[in-house]
């Protein structure tokens, strides 16, 4: 028998708002921030303080919900989720249960040939907890937990999808597709591994075709696309195996062990928290009119799918649109080379701009460990190296070299092709003389390339390369260096 | 003439003539307390020390504005001393809420209502004894022992702002802000022969106010005089951001009417037909009855008035009340602030703290609220007693449509002995009968004094009025007042 794997993914987003959700500290990185430097009264839990909604996270969690085409509910309502945690100021979370923010979207996922569509059940505001630092024996102060309260009350969005997901891999496109969407509205940095985007996986399988929905268990605090990926595997491993052998599947939750590449149970249902939720009464229902919503909407940014079927209509490969489309910054900054790119005469095309940014630029930014808005790079200087090299006035291997030049000087690329000395040579004579002098000082190789041995050709292509310091153009010398061979093979003929 | 009985207003007057200093009123206030507060214990704190300051500082805002110096006439509460109900915050003051838990709690920060005192120049002397976090209806439930009654030592003086209303009654302070949840002002008020007023839900900010019921919590005032009343609203009501629950109109001029007439020409009055819950003492009854005839005397129309659904109002009020005060008090665990008993573990730590912290009423009302949210009951409990809510609110709506005010009485009896109900709470919160329907529909009330029993013990009278309707109800009051001198009477305390 074989089985299917039934997942729904929960997403929890960090606002980068400039204050919390509930009051007025700053929202800070607190992995690198001095503990407890960004807390009051509300967010400490004081006793009488009160809290007082954000309205930009508001904003924010209303653009990322329109921009996951879901229904912006009129009325929501924020409700207090109670438990005891020491991360926990109030002893309750304020979060939205029964009237959501948002609800009923989808976004789609895959690509061209291969799309699904995964519908999204509801995204709601609610606030992070602090967090808890628990010291070992041999650090200071020694065997205890500590408590850093910087990130409690930082707007946190949770984005709920339906149980549409149906294997990792598609799993693995939704959460990035969902990161990507999340970047371009530049409402998150996207910095995973600072635990500003976690995921938790709810997994069930039953066997293909069935239409039961089997006991589903839950892996908590996935903080990345390969732990969502190989957590998601395992369970779904594990889950099949049990069934083979007829056990049954208790509904549990459980937390993800990167390094042994194992889940952890970490609770039963029966010993799942009762929430005990209720409307919070510190706070009015949120109401959210056609005029708010449509101001928003106003704001909206093209996103990811738009420009990835714009850059196909530009000629582009599926993998270039896909790649170049996935940050919003690479898209912004490659759509101004193309207007850039259809203003020189002749025109620079999308294609080779695309060609220039995905192989030569990114290798670059790569290897500097930046981002492409980090490099001083205008985009008028890589369209005149494209054309530069269209015209013939430079060869694609010293393109290479000045585009590195252009990056570290920020100057345009005919100063540094001058500068270099990296001009290609056209001149039909020199290349002749040169043909000439190389076949003249390799008689022996010029009578083994005669005697078929075809693979000589490229050693002499690469001497006059060399001769003429990698600076002449390899069409002219190819075919020059042609002509020069013929015309001995026919002398040999007539000797 | 004894200063330390007079009215707020009159005092205020004699402090902008120069006629007294305000240093001179706080050691008036100073003595009053040290040669009763043996018998009374009103405080739990007192700030003699601050207070002195304070009332220097106000000296010289009067004096330069008595001399011409300054054309900014100081606020009316310039210089006089005030107390403070020790659940409502005050900016480097113990605040303890009558609790053990909060025994050494000093909050870094005012209440609104505390800094706009503050800012009007108002003495803090002291914080008042409270029953803890305002549960109860007698101030017996203090972790810091009872308040005794002015007018008989052995009673108890009402609750829970009991010692707030004690000592604006025995003359220790012209005034003191106290809290209503389900009759806190108004019942201590009437037991001890002082003005209690209740204004609507959000005309003051509860931000720091020690969360008892948030959706039904407000700050009130205690005071001789209904004029007094009004001077004290004037200071602490309107909007405050730090408070999304407060009203936003800004309030009207609550001063301005009270002396525009001395009759109650076309004044509604509604009287409900069948507001007798079996018990009401046979001379409260009376001295309603008589209030009601003055009243007509005065002009006002004598309508009858129906609220069917204030006879659920008891449950539905106890099942919210309690709901949100289980997850208002889950924030004292003994971890950020407040006592910690610690355990051999973090459970154990939160059990030994609140078991050890919390009094026997405190935890009685966290487990029927729990009891109330959790998974199953909440349907029948919570959404039920909301529904109850409305029903009320509906009620009163209804009812002011055909009248300005609802008369009727504050408590079924006058002050009850310390220890005669204590064991018996169903008996205790059958005191706050009359008083928190007002409080489930968010509307105003006021207290105010109407005549003795047999005993001598104080009598009061209770004026409802529709949402926001504070002006009209003090104007009202006042009339009354000015016709009668029941609020002139002043209790004898042997020394």
């Amino acid at each position: 028998m074989s089985y299917e794997a039934i997942i729904g993914l929960e997403a929890h987003v960090e606002l980068n708002t400039n204050s919390k959700m509930f009051c007025s500290c700053r929202v800070v990185d607190s992995t690198t921030s001095e503990p407890n430097c960004h807390v009051c009264p509300v967010c400490a839990g004081m006793p009488g303080a009160l809290p007082s909604i954000n309205k930009r996270a508001v904003e924010i969690g209303i653009l990322v919900s329109l921009a996951l085409n879901c229904k912006i509910e009129d009325v929501s309502v924020f409700a207090r989720k109670n438990y005891f945690y020491p991360d926990l100021p109030k002893g309750y979370q304020i979060s939205q249960y029964e009237k959501p923010l948002a609800s009923n979207g989808y976004i789609n996922i895959g690509d061209d040939h291969n799309t699904s569509k995964i519908h999204i059940r509801r995204v709601h505001l609610e606030e992070d907890t602090g967090k808890l630092v628990h010291t070992n024996d041999g650090e200071k102060p020694r065997g205890v937990s500590l408590i850093d309260l910087n990130r409690a009350g930082v707007p946190l969005l949770e984005i709920v999808s339906e149980p549409d997901i149906r294997s990792p891999l598609e799993a693995v496109n939704y959460a990035k597709e969902l990161h990507s969407v999340l970047t371009y509205l530049e409402v998150n940095s996207g910095d995973m591994e600072k635990g500003v985007l976690r995921f938790e996986a709810n997994v069930s399988v039953r066997a293909t075709g069935s239409k039961h929905l089997n006991t589903r268990r839950e892996i908590k605090n996935l903080n990345s696309f390969k732990a969502l990926q190989r957590s998601i595997e395992y369970e779904i491993k594990q889950q099949v195996t049990a069934y083979k052998s007829n056990e049954t599947i208790l509904q549990e939750t459980l937390g993800w062990d990167e390094s042994n590449g194992k889940t952890i149970f970490q609770r039963s249902k029966e010993h799942s928290h009762d929430y005990r939720y209720f409307p919070e009464p510190d706070l009015p229902p949120l109401i959210v009119n056609d005029n708010w919503k449509n101001s928003i909407l106003s704001t909206m940014p093209q996103l990811p799918h738009t420009k990835r079927a714009h850059f196909l209509s530009l000629g582009l490969t599926d993998y270039d649109a896909r790649v170049l489309a996935s940050q919003r910054k690479i898209a912004e900054y490659f759509e101004l080379a193309v207007k850039l790119g259809s203003d020189k005469n002749p025109p620079v095309l999308p294609k080779p701009i695309a060609n220039w940014i995905t192989t030569h630029l990114f290798s670059i930014i790569n290897e500097a460990g930046k981002s492409i808005d980090q490099i001083d790079l205008p985009q008028i200087h890589l369209v005149s190296l494209i054309n530069l090299v269209h015209s013939g006035r430079t060869n694609a291997s010293s393109a290479k070299l000045v585009l590195r030049e252009m990056c570290k000087t920020g100057e345009s690329p005919e100063i540094i092709v001058a500068q270099l000395g990296l001009q290609q040579t056209n001149d039909q004579v020199t290349i002749t003389k040169t043909v000439d002098k190389v076949l003249a000082n390799n008689p022996d190789q010029v009578t083994n390339l005669l005697d078929g041995k075809d693979s000589i050709f490229n050693w002499f292509f690469g001497q006059v390369m060399q001769a003429m310091d990698g600076k002449s153009n390899p069409d002219l010398v190819r075919t020059t260096l042609q002509d020069a061979i013929k015309k001995a093979s026919y002398n040999r003929g007539t000797e | 003439m004894d200063l330390a009985f007079q009215s707020l207003a009159m005092v205020s007057d004699l402090l902008s003539t120069g006629d007294i200093t305000s240093v001179e009123l706080t050691e008036v206030c100073l003595s009053q307390i040290n040669s009763s507060e043996s018998q009374v214990n009103a405080f739990i704190t007192i700030s003699s020390d601050l207070a002195m300051q304070q009332a220097t500082n106000a000296d010289i805002a009067w004096q330069e504005w008595i001399n011409g110096k300054s054309d900014q006439k100081p606020s009316p509460l310039n210089g006089v001393p005030l107390a403070i109900k020790d659940v409502i915050c005050v900016s480097d003051i113990v605040a303890t809420a009558g609790s053990k838990i909060l025994e050494e709690f000093v909050p870094p920060y005012d209440s609104t209502a505390s800094e706009r005192l503050r800012d009007a120049g108002a003495i803090f002397l002291g914080k008042t004894n409270t029953d803890e976090f305002a549960m109860g209806s007698s101030t017996e439930n203090s972790a810091f022992g009872p308040t005794h009654n002015p007018w008989d030592i052995n009673r108890v003086p009402g609750g829970s702002s009991g010692g707030s209303a004690a000592a604006v009654s025995a003359g220790m302070i012209f005034g003191a802000l106290g809290t209503d949840t389900g009759g806190s002002v108004r019942q201590p008020a009437a037991m001890c022969g002082v003005v209690g007023l209740k204004p609507t839900y959000g005309r003051v900010s509860r931000y720091g106010l020690i969360a008892f019921g948030s959706s039904l919590d407000q700050i009130g005032t205690l005071t001789r005089t209904v004029e007094d009343a009004a001077l004290l609203l004037q200071v602490i009501s309107g909007p405050d951001l730090k408070d999304s629950t407060t009203l936003q109109n800004k309030p009207p001029n609550y001063l301005e009417m009270l002396s525009k007439t001395d009759n109650l020409m076309g004044i509604r009055i509604g009287v409900e037909e069948k507001n007798i819950m079996g018990s009401l003492q046979p001379e409260v009854e009376k001295s309603v009855q008589d209030t009601i005839k003055t009243l007509r005397h005065l002009g006002a129309e004598i309508v009858p008035v129906q609220l069917p659904h204030t006879k659920h109002a008891l449950e539905a009020y106890y099942l919210i009340a309690n709901a949100e005060a289980s997850a208002n008090l889950a924030r004292y665990d003994g971890i950020r602030f407040g006592q910690r008993q610690t355990g051999k573990n973090l459970w154990e730590t939160y059990i030994n703290t609140r078991s050890k912290g919390f009094g026997k009423e405190v935890k009685r009302r966290i487990m029927l609220g729990t009891y109330a949210l959790t998974a199953g009951y909440y349907e029948d409990y919570y959404l039920n007693a909301q529904k109850v809510r409305r029903l009320v609110q509906k009620d009163f709506v209804q009812a002011f449509s055909k009248v300005d005010t609802i008369v009727g009485p504050v408590t079924p009896t006058t002050a009850f002995k310390i220890g005669e109900k204590i064991e018996d709470p169903l008996q205790m919160y059958l005191s706050d009968i009359f008083t928190l329907s007002g409080n489930l529909a968010g509307i105003p009330g006021i207290s105010i004094p109407c005549g003795f029993d047999q005993s001598g013990l104080p009598i009061g009278v209770q004026l409802l009025g529709p949402t926001c309707g504070e002006q009209q109800l003090l104007t009202i009051a006042h009339i009354y007042q000015q016709a009668t001198d029941w609020h002139k009477h002043i209790p004898r305390l042997e020394h």
